[in-house]
């Protein structure tokens, strides 16, 4: 038993490496997604089980309940071939059992200590472009996996320390960005690489069994630590219910349903009363369902840590064939829309336990757009970026302004690198008023932004949602706005058919698009809101008289 | 003035204003302690002053947390923003960004409201070239109205500035010319570099804290200047280097970090004069640990700051890491069962339970007075007669001890353990983090508890020793009296090195050289030299993130393309490991410092001029360490001689700090004072 001293310092030491693994990747990666929106993680996982042992607190949310999944898939791949070696680097993107989708590519190496495998090492991080129908692989048209890019297994990077170079020539040569590719896939290797050796440190200092005893030690605190806030919770059934707009093929909303139970020590979040698989690229993988459950959870309860323990009281139910449990080759590319509208309704469901807790739903969609094209002396140009909207009201105040999402930390580029790079001019980014959803603490507002066409022509892409379901507010408050998208057009205004998602549109120089996202929900009923905080957004012009919010 | 020889440091802190007397005519120099007096930092400045005839300062160096604290408190003048139409949101939605990872319940309040942004039809592209031309009858429109509502301070930003400033100029000449004081900021002036957001934040602090900067210097000067003094007055910038009041007024964005900055000066020059180029500084204060790099002499500098979530400054400054681990963080065990030190802090009131001030939950300082590493008889800062220990003993036991089923001894070494383990992490993230070996470095520890971790952090990290000046409490003090003057400049080029124009990227360092070296001139100090430093940030095509590469120019000659790819080369390797050759790399911005040397103070006047061991020794003290108490015996550093050796277990007390001196280590005083701790060799 180890004594609860030396505990502290390991788990302060173990969440360094885990750290510097992320941070290595952040600096030496190519590609913006990876270096600017952090969308990439490192950790370490059980011998035997893939459970998370530690994960790295500056890498992307979402991965911190998948990466055991990708973990797992290995094990059973190595399993089934029977000869793992010390010095193998497994490579791979399968998102069916490795959870998320095709662009996270991930890299899982066995950890040995005195021949025999002590834990996994891995990390994963989207790449910037892995083959498919559209650059950047959000094709909110894909009806199979093989629009969206190249679907890689489990196979050995490095087979006992020496390099497979085919496997890399393979991976590169269905990559429209091979060089990117090749680049972030160097900062992955060393990334694990670094891993190592600072675990190798830490074992030399306190020995192998003490770090072993941390882990199990590790995991069991955070299962004791949710037990607790699953505990102070009042036993109840709680439901709560949201839509996704439409699968990007008809214009049909998706239902996702959520029964709750608090029993005691346990949770229950069942999702069976969700829509069954859909045609277009909304479908998630089971492994990504928990995954989005952990990220719900740990919004709300900040205090437990990035390990496996704070699934063990917590059971999660999704009907087979469901939306939530895509098998292959359902299209899994937009999985960060079903995510958040899955995280926004465990908030819900939850608000009813502990409202004193939650906080209303943010603008829960992602709204990656890219406007591509060639410029006149025939080099191509692809801006591709992700847009922030309101966060939602709180028990502490209004929700933030102008966020990032709450499976991701990423940060947004500036304007001026954007127009740097890309033959684009912004006319406007500001905030969105009267976006925010009325509350006695309003959501926060989401933001207009306004790009012109320089170039001749370009196509232009959006993969988003919220245009027919707004983020809900809770507790009494109410939801924040719809997200709008409108190109402006010579010939007047077009809205796309299936509210925020569009393949291929050709914009002309001078014409414009105009993405309008949502605010956040609000919090407790908007009639308790204090009337020097209504003068407030009005003199500051956050709300207007005539706003469609009312807050 | 002619026989005025002398040159005083003054770092006003939180607590205490800390002096620093340098005679340059005798080189004696002594040191001086005063409260600080806050809200009124300038009669806790002439206090410190009080002893000496007004006519012999010739001048005074002065490190300031006026500007971090009116940042940190929102206390800053009444100031607004003019801005390029479509774009007055940009300081309100930051990079998109949320105060922490786990929870969305965060915050953020601009310190100009959105009311007071007002926005101008005017628009550059990204080419330099005009989109839309200025209003100007509508920016002096926006401008009397602003007046009117009483508004003290313009900040102007307009997007692309830093592309093409002749907008942003016209607006200064127009705005300057109908308002009514000095305070107005434009943005090409303070940050001519690509990227809104953190321009227009820095521009935006800028004129948020020139009312309130300008309102202390001009009091403080006339307060000097009624006392008779009429020596030069010198402000320290967050770089480490010193500006005149003339530029801090225009610049009080570059004071954020200025207190801090000083003491990392001090640091370089104490461990250098020592022998050591390589060292961590360690500075353990009441609520917060902050570390800093010194590798070869020289201090790691960081292109930007957050000072809270949102408040970005970018400015060059001294990088100093911090984490929430200081003397007066609380100890707690969490719901899992696990022991945790900090975030939360006792502060200075009610402060930690051994206080006797209300302050019931236990801290880091109980620990030590548990174990008996601080003497509880004489508390060092002189605003206490003795601690509590009792009270002390009673918040351990009941908040770690007992959950953790430890005796009280142990629970407050596993306090120490803890704590010393955070900071060893923020150690580690500066030094092997960043590809430098930890047996190279000599830890420096500085600020009242610096002594007492010193020996633990040594043995934790692995780093070559310990280095504790010889009057660590006056650090920041003593690097106002050194710290050289220094004007930093950076200008956006975004251009392929291929493209570069290297004529003109000379005709701009000259630019800036030329402006610095009037800065310089102004200041009407006396330099042993002049230095201009010139550095690129570069990187590939495609990425995003740039490495710092130092050129070396001349002025004789502009730079060469094919030395810059080299200079580049040889950074990114060093960086990365390997160079990308099919891949072309990119010129980002062009930085230039111009740095006047100002004398180096001969650290061999602070040495001990007599003394002896026997002399030094102050009796015995119970002390627990790794599992048991033992009897220690107490020196009082200062009249510890030259040479003297200590081994440990031993406590060396002074004025302003305590040294443990822990088993297995031995204390060396070298020949300017300093106490080395370091291993006895098995």
């Amino acid at each position: 038993m180890l004594d609860p001293v030396t505990l502290a310092v390991l788990q302060g030491r173990l969440e360094q490496i885990a750290d510097e693994m992320d941070a290595s990747l952040f600096r030496a990666a190519f590609n913006p997604t990876i270096a600017e929106a952090r969308d990439a993680s490192h950790g370490l996982y059980d011998a035997a089980s893939g459970e998370t042992l530690v994960q790295g607190k500056a890498g992307l949310p979402i991965f911190v309940g998948a990466m055991a999944y990708a973990v797992r898939a290995v094990i059973g791949h190595a399993a089934k071939t029977g000869d793992l070696a010390e010095g193998d680097v497994f490579l791979f993107n399968d998102p069916y059992d490795g959870g998320t989708h095709l662009s996270d590519f991930k890299l899982v190496r066995p950890y040995f200590r005195d021949d025999a495998l002590f834990c996994w090492l891995a990390s994963v991080g989207h790449w910037h472009d892995v083959g498919g129908n559209v650059p950047g692989n959000y094709n909110p048209s894909a009806r199979e996996c093989f629009q969206e890019g190249m679907l890689i297994p489990p196979v050995r990077l490095y087979a006992a320390g020496v390099l497979r170079s085919d496997i890399i020539d393979i991976v590169l040569a269905n990559s429209r960005l091979p060089g990117s590719a090749y680049g972030d896939l160097h900062g992955q290797i060393n990334a694990l690489d670094l891993g190592a050796k600072r675990l190798d440190a830490l074992l030399d200092e306190h020995g192998a069994a003490s770090v072993a005893g941390a882990f199990v030690a590790l995991r069991a605190r955070a299962a004791r630590l949710m037990r607790a806030n699953i505990a102070e919770l009042p036993d109840g059934h709680y439901s709560a219910e949201d839509f996704l707009d439409n699968d990007g093929a008809s214009d049909t909303p998706l239902r996702i349903a959520l029964d709750l139970t608090i029993a005691g020590e346990r949770l229950v979040l069942d999702f069976s009363r969700s829509a069954p698989a859909c045609l277009g690229p909304l479908n998630i993988a089971r492994s990504t369902a928990i995954a989005a459950c952990y990220v719900a959870l740990k919004h709300v309860f900040r205090d437990v840590p990035a390990n496996a323990g704070v699934l063990e009281p917590v059971e999660v139910i999704i009907a087979e064939g469901s939306l939530l449990d895509a098998r292959w080759p359902k299209p899994v590319g937009g999985y960060t829309e079903t995510i958040l509208r899955l995280i926004d309704v465990v908030f819900v469901a939850l608000a009813e336990a502990a409202p004193e807790r939650v906080n209303g739903c943010a603008y829960g969609t992602i709204n990656a757009l890219s406007i591509a094209g060639h410029r006149a002396d025939g080099r191509r140009f692809v801006m591709f970026s992700f847009f922030g909207g309101g966060h939602g009201g709180h028990p502490e105040g209004d929700g933030l302004n102008h966020g990032n999402a709450p499976i991701s930390t990423a940060t947004i580029p500036p304007v001026e690198i954007l127009e740097a790079a890309y033959p684009v001019l912004f006319r406007q980014w500001a905030l969105r008023p009267d976006s925010g959803g009325a509350g006695r603490q309003r959501g926060g507002l989401g933001a207009i932004y306004e790009i012109e066409l320089l170039e001749s022509h370009a196509d232009v892409f959006l993969f988003g949602e919220r245009a027919r379901f707004a983020p809900p507010g809770v507790c009494g408050g109410g939801p924040g706005a719809l997200n709008r998208f409108t190109v402006l057009t010579r010939a007047g205004d077009v809205t796309p058919p299936l509210g925020a998602k569009l393949v291929g549109f050709s914009l002309a120089r001078g014409e414009r698009v105009r993405l309008e996202t949502p605010g956040g929900g609000g919090y407790g009923p908007a009639a308790e809101r204090a009337p020097s905080a209504i003068a407030a957004d009005l003199a500051l012009g956050y709300s207007t008289l005539a706003g469609e919010c009312g807050a | 003035m002619s026989g005025a020889s002398l040159v005083v440091g003054v770092d006003v802190g939180g607590t205490f204003t800390d002096l620093f007397f340098l005679d340059e005519a005798s080189g004696r120099c002594w040191i001086g302690k005063v409260p600080s007096t806050r809200g009124r930092e300038a009669e806790g400045f002439l206090a410190g002053l009080a002893d000496l005839a007004p006519g012999d300062i010739r001048t005074i160096v002065h490190g300031t947390t006026v500007g971090t604290n009116a940042l940190l408190e929102r206390r800053g003048g009444k100031a607004a923003l003019l801005t390029t139409e479509g774009f007055r949101d940009v300081l309100e939605m930051r990079r998109r960004d949320r105060p922490r990872t786990w929870g969305l319940w965060g915050q953020f309040t601009p310190v100009v409201p959105r009311d007071r942004r007002r926005e101008v039809a005017e628009r550059i592209r990204a080419d330099g070239s005009i989109d839309t031309p200025l209003d100007e009858d509508s920016l002096v429109a926006e401008a009397r109205a602003l007046l009117a509502e009483g508004v003290e301070a313009l900040a102007v930003c307009f997007i692309n500035a830093y592309a093409n400033p002749a907008h942003e100029r016209r607006a200064g000449a127009l705005l300057r010319a109908l308002w009514p004081n000095d305070y107005v900021t434009i943005s090409s002036d303070i940050l001519p570099e690509i990227r809104e957001f953190e321009r227009t934040s820095t521009t935006v602090l800028n004129a948020y804290l020139q009312p309130v900067v300008a309102r202390y210097l001009d009091r403080l000067e006339q307060d000097l200047a009624t006392a008779g003094i009429t020596g030069q007055l010198l402000i320290v910038q967050s770089n480490g280097g010193v500006m005149s009041v003339a530029d801090a007024r225009a610049r009080p964005v570059r004071t954020a970090l200025s207190g801090p900055a000083a003491g990392v000066i001090a640091a370089a020059h104490i461990a250098a004069s020592a022998g050591f180029a390589n060292v961590v500084t360690g500075d353990v204060g009441g609520t917060s640990f902050d570390v800093s790099l010194i590798a070869n002499g020289e201090t790691a500098i960081a292109a930007q700051s957050s000072l809270d979530f949102g408040l970005v400054v970018r400015t060059p400054m001294i990088e100093i890491t911090t984490i929430g681990a200081g003397g007066g963080s609380i100890a707690w065990v969490d719901r899992g069962g696990l022991l945790q030190i900090g975030p939360e802090s006792a502060g200075a009131i009610p402060g930690p339970a051994c206080y006797g001030a209300g302050g019931e939950r236990p801290t880091l300082t109980d620990a030590q007075v548990l174990l008996g590493r601080i003497n509880a008889e004489r508390p060092i800062g002189g605003k206490l007669a003795a601690l509590d220990v009792a009270a002390a003993r009673a918040a351990i036991v009941r908040d770690v001890a007992t959950p953790l089923g430890l005796t009280a001894e142990a629970a407050a070494e596993a306090i120490l353990r803890v704590a010393n383990s955070r900071m060893a992490g923020a150690i580690r993230l500066v030094s092997i983090e960043r590809g430098h070996d930890p047996r190279d470095f000599a830890l420096m520890p500085f600020g009242g508890g610096g002594g007492l971790h010193a020996g633990a952090l040594l043995r934790e990290v692995g780093l070559r020793c310990a280095l504790l000046p010889r009057f660590p409490g006056v650090t920041s003090a003593l690097g106002c009296v050194i710290a050289d003057m220094r004007h930093d400049f950076v200008q956006t080029l975004n251009r392929p090195l291929a493209a570069l124009d290297t004529a003109a990227l000379h005709r701009e360092i000259q630019r800036c050289a030329a402006e610095g070296a009037a800065l310089l001139e102004r200041a009407g100090v006396a330099f042993t030299g002049r230095e201009i430093a010139v550095g690129l940030d570069m990187l590939y095509q495609g990425q995003t993130h740039s490495v710092a590469v130092k050129l070396d120019w001349q002025d004789a000659r502009p730079p060469d393309r094919g030395a810059i790819a080299e200079a580049f080369a040889t950074r990114y390797r060093a960086v990365y490991g390997g160079v990308l050759a099919d891949i072309a790399p990119l010129v980002m911005n062009l930085h230039v410092a111009v740095i006047g040397r100002r004398p180096k103070l001969d650290l061999a006047a602070l040495a001990p001029q007599s003394g002896s061991l026997e002399e030094a020794r102050r009796g015995t003290r119970a002390v627990f360490a790794d599992g048991a108490w033992h009897t220690a015996p107490v020196f009082d550093r200062a009249t510890l001689p030259i040479d003297a050796c200590v081994m440990g277990p031993a406590v060396l007390e002074q004025a302003d700090t305590t040294i443990f001196v822990d088993r297995g280590l031995r204390a060396r005083v070298d020949r300017f004072g300093n106490v080395i701790l370091e291993g006895i060799e098995p």
